[in-house]
């Protein structure tokens, strides 16, 4: 028997939730904290899943799934609804067939994101209703409402979640199944899904009339709660920031909206009518509060909550009552663990070559974003996906020829796969000279390993077409297009002080996989590389790697002595056998040969 | 103080543990097991940990509520009752969680950060003595040890585990349970052995008994 009781993280509910709910087709791009939500729902049996190569056509596939009448569901990360903000915003004219729900996993505090846009702003900019549940359980309850709600009023449903709710595990009862209540099937009913602007007109006026009907529908929905208490604070709330009030005023009264938008007027009116003081809690943007205080109703929000970062019980409390903190302890100042590059990475080759050429490194979004830490230093820029060689060839028409040789721009397989392609047309037709490096590791690494175009494996694994980046390239109109292998850093930097100074477009593909990768993770025949004691001089030259497996042992004057050293000799070099992935990129690094292979015993 | 009569939260069925440590360590997994065995004994519970950039290496943490309703999946400053330390140094980074009444288990394994292991900063010599310094309840282990053992080093997690669930007012068969839904056959036996020691190691302190 199947365990009623489940723990699961918010995503896994929603990917729970849509196969209750009968979803058939899903899509998504990766991105923190959405990427479980597909991984998950995947295995589960009459779903077609998939990665698409970015959420722009991710929402299309979504789309044109409801409209053959199916439920459908399209995921990605806050940042990655701007790249579906087109489709997204005529959908709401078109609306529905069977049911669309689009899930936007926003990141407060940025834990894992380049911003923290406040997505409920594209609730009432793109005029769609928008949920946003508090914790898994409700992700999943939510989730299964939002196609009801989708196919009674012919719209797209936004769900929201944040990382407290995506990433937090909780308890989540599995339900009924359901389905939808549309006949899948061929419809031609161009005044619906053709938006020329005669036909966009009529839906134009259909979306007010639809937004109309939900303002109403929201004053009923059992999701907008009020929970009586103490009258003489009153809170309205949402998300995950009802759990933080419910921590810190758990006598107090509370308007839970689970509806963000749109408000449901009346009752917000009666609360504050009902209530001493109110307040108004939410992350990020004042999204409620300025709408309450359209209303005309007196609160207060923004001027005590923090209107950037994560909330938390503390945070909320302190704000409200001005208590002091409950902390004993203060923080004690330890060496920061800042997250790294992986031991054996290939983007750690590639970049300490590039960091050699004393170029601008404009870069983009991916693990080797960690390249702009220390000691590595070499990304110049990062903005957002595909960022890298617009920003490259912007810079390159804004100086002219003085900048060749000058400007680089990396960018990773998945990111060139998703919005990159774009950019290198342009830098092709406007006669530009950008040199372009595509960092190859088979994967998409930072968000957990998922395939992408050019791997051509599926969500699932089954092996399809894969696209050639090289000749991709050479098709776009790229006439001088390398392929290097990034742990050969020597061989690297020659390529790249060629290409760079070339006043034609190149592109260098570094082709060596995550070490991550499951297959990488088997191979038998692993080099150890050890460093010879006694040839080290101390140089630190392997170090400026920046690779984990490298350790610098420091040493005392007298240590130095007993050891054999020059008495100013501050230390030496060891590599941790644990660590070391065997790629070798430190050994070329030392002038004094004292990185070898260790020899097998 | 029993194993299994946990009296470090605000009542026996409610309380707060932060896991911290770094990523690889199996940090995730542990607090996962820990939590399926609490709504196993009935309880609720939300738990709170981050993916994405944060793992690379990086120092990770995962809060864990339980008790008959929990709300907020955040852990206060202040508020850990117990904080499961996967490396030294992690145990002092995350101080401001915990409290004079927390108890800390310390895995006594040292993992390099960057700043160290460039040779910028130093490693602290003292962080056991630190910590006891501000009258913390402090059980050290050496969980690799425990994992070389039996044989599987990456089985460091479950002998935490172990060592927390002497702390946890669940009985030790749940635990079991929820190890073999959990973990693959072909690991499992090394993985509830060191489960075992890990247990052992913490009831064998004089706090403890």
């Amino acid at each position: 028997m199947e365990e009623k009781k489940l723990l699961l993280s918010g995503n896994e509910a929603i990917a729970l939730g849509a196969f209750e709910a009968g979803v058939k087709v899903a899509s998504g791009y990766p991105g923190t904290p959405s990427t479980e939500i597909l991984e998950n729902l995947c295995k589960y049996e009459g779903v077609y899943t998939e990665w698409s190569p970015n959420e722009k056509v991710a929402v299309e596939v979504a789309l044109g799934a409801c409209f053959a009448g199916v439920r459908a569901l399209a995921t990605m990360k806050h940042v990655g609804l701007n790249v579906a903000a087109d489709p997204l915003f005529t959908a709401a004219y078109t609306g529905v067939r069977g049911g669309l729900v689009i899930v936007t996993a926003d990141d407060p505090e940025m834990h894992s994101s380049q911003n923290e846009q406040d997505n409920r702003n594209y609730a009432y900019a793109a005029k769609v209703p928008m949920l946003e549940p508090s914790d898994p359980f409700e992700a999943k309850e939510f989730l299964k409402a939002a196609y009801r709600i989708s196919e009674q009023f012919d719209t797209p449903v936004l769900l929201r979640t944040t990382t407290r709710v995506a990433h937090v595990k909780g308890m989540v009862e599995r339900g009924e199944t359901e389905s939808s209540s549309a006949v899948p099937g061929i419809e031609k009913i161009p005044e619906k899904f053709v938006m020329l602007p005669a036909n966009a007109r009529r839906r134009r006026v259909e979306l007010e009339k639809r937004m109309q009907g939900l303002r109403e529908f929201a004053e009923a929905f059992p999701e907008n709660r009020l929970e009586w208490g103490n009258k003489k604070t009153g809170f309205i709330t949402s998300g995950v920031s009802y759990l933080y009030v419910k921590e810190a005023f758990p006598e107090a009264s509370v308007l839970k909206l689970g509806m963000a938008y749109p408000f449901p007027d009346k009752m917000i009116k009666e609360f504050a009518a009902e209530v001493g003081e109110l307040f108004i809690v939410e992350e990020l943007d004042p999204f409620i509060e300025t709408h309450v205080k359209a209303l005309g109703i007196k609160c207060r929000g923004k001027e005590l909550i923090p209107s950037y970062g994560e909330l938390n019980a503390t945070i909320v409390r302190k704000s409200i009552t001005g208590d002091a903190d409950k902390a004993e302890f203060a923080p004690v100042p330890v060496p920061m663990r800042p997250p790294n590059l992986c031991p054996g990475c290939p983007h750690r080759g590639i970049f300490y070559a590039i960091s050699k050429l004393g170029v601008f490194i404009a870069g983009d979004i991916g693990c080797y974003t960690l390249a702009a830490l220390k000691p590595l230093s070499a990304m110049d820029s990062c903005v957002c996906m595909g960022a890298s060689i617009g920003t490259a060839f912007g810079m390159e028409k804004a100086l002219g020829k003085d900048s060749l040789g000058k400007i680089i721009a990396v960018i990773g397989d998945s990111t060139f796969m998703h919005s990159g392609i774009t950019g290198l047309m342009d830098v092709v037709y406007n006669k530009g000279f950008s040199t372009v490096v595509i960092l190859d590791n088979r994967t998409t690494g930072m968000t957990g390993h998922q395939p992408n175009p050019s791997t051509g494996l599926s969500i699932s694994g089954d092996q399809g077409v894969g696209i050639d980046i090289e000749a991709l390239c050479r098709a776009v109109g790229v006439k001088h297009v390398y392929t290097v292998n990034p742990h050969d850093i020597e061989a690297t930097l020659e390529v790249l002080k060629q290409e760079i100074n070339r006043a034609e477009p190149s592109v260098v593909i570094t082709k060596s996989p995550c070490v991550l990768l499951p297959e990488m993770k088997k191979r038998k025949h692993k080099a150890l590389y050890v460093v010879l004691s006694e040839k080290c001089t101390g140089c630190r030259s392997c170090l400026k790697l920046g690779c984990p497996a490298i350790e610098w042992v420091p040493l005392t004057e007298e240590e130095a002595k007993k050891l054999g050293y020059k008495d100013k000799q501050k230390g030496f070099s060891r590599i941790n056998a644990v660590l070391c992935d065997g790629c070798g990129q430190c050994a070329p690094l030392c002038k004094f040969k004292a990185i070898v292979v260790k020899e097998k015993e | 103080m029993k194993p299994g009569a946990a009296t470090s939260g605000p009542s026996a069925n409610s309380g707060n543990v932060l896991f911290c440590g770094v990523g690889g360590q199996g940090i995730l997994l542990a607090s996962e097991i820990t939590s399926s065995v609490l709504i196993m004994a009935g309880l609720d519970v939300k738990k709170s940990e981050v993916h994405g950039m944060a793992q690379r290496g990086g120092s990770v943490v995962a809060h864990l509520r339980y008790g008959k309703k929990v709300y907020s999946p955040l852990i206060e400053p202040g508020g850990a009752d117990i904080s499961l330390a996967f490396e030294m140094l992690e145990a002092l980074r995350y101080l401001p969680f915990l409290n004079s009444k927390s108890k800390v288990i310390v895995n006594t394994q040292k993992i390099l950060p960057s700043p160290v292991s460039t040779g910028i900063e130093t490693y602290p010599a003292d962080v056991l003595e630190q910590l006891r310094s501000k009258g913390l309840s402090v059980f050290p282990i050496d969980a690799f040890e425990i994992a070389r053992t039996v044989g599987e080093a990456r089985a460091v997690n479950m002998a935490l585990v172990g060592a927390l669930s002497a702390f946890l007012p669940v009985d030790e068969e749940l635990f079991l349970r929820v190890i073999e839904q959990r973990i693959p056959e072909k690991i499992r036996k090394v993985n509830t052995e060191a489960f075992m020691k890990g247990r052992d190691v913490i009831s064998n302190f004089q706090e403890v008994r």
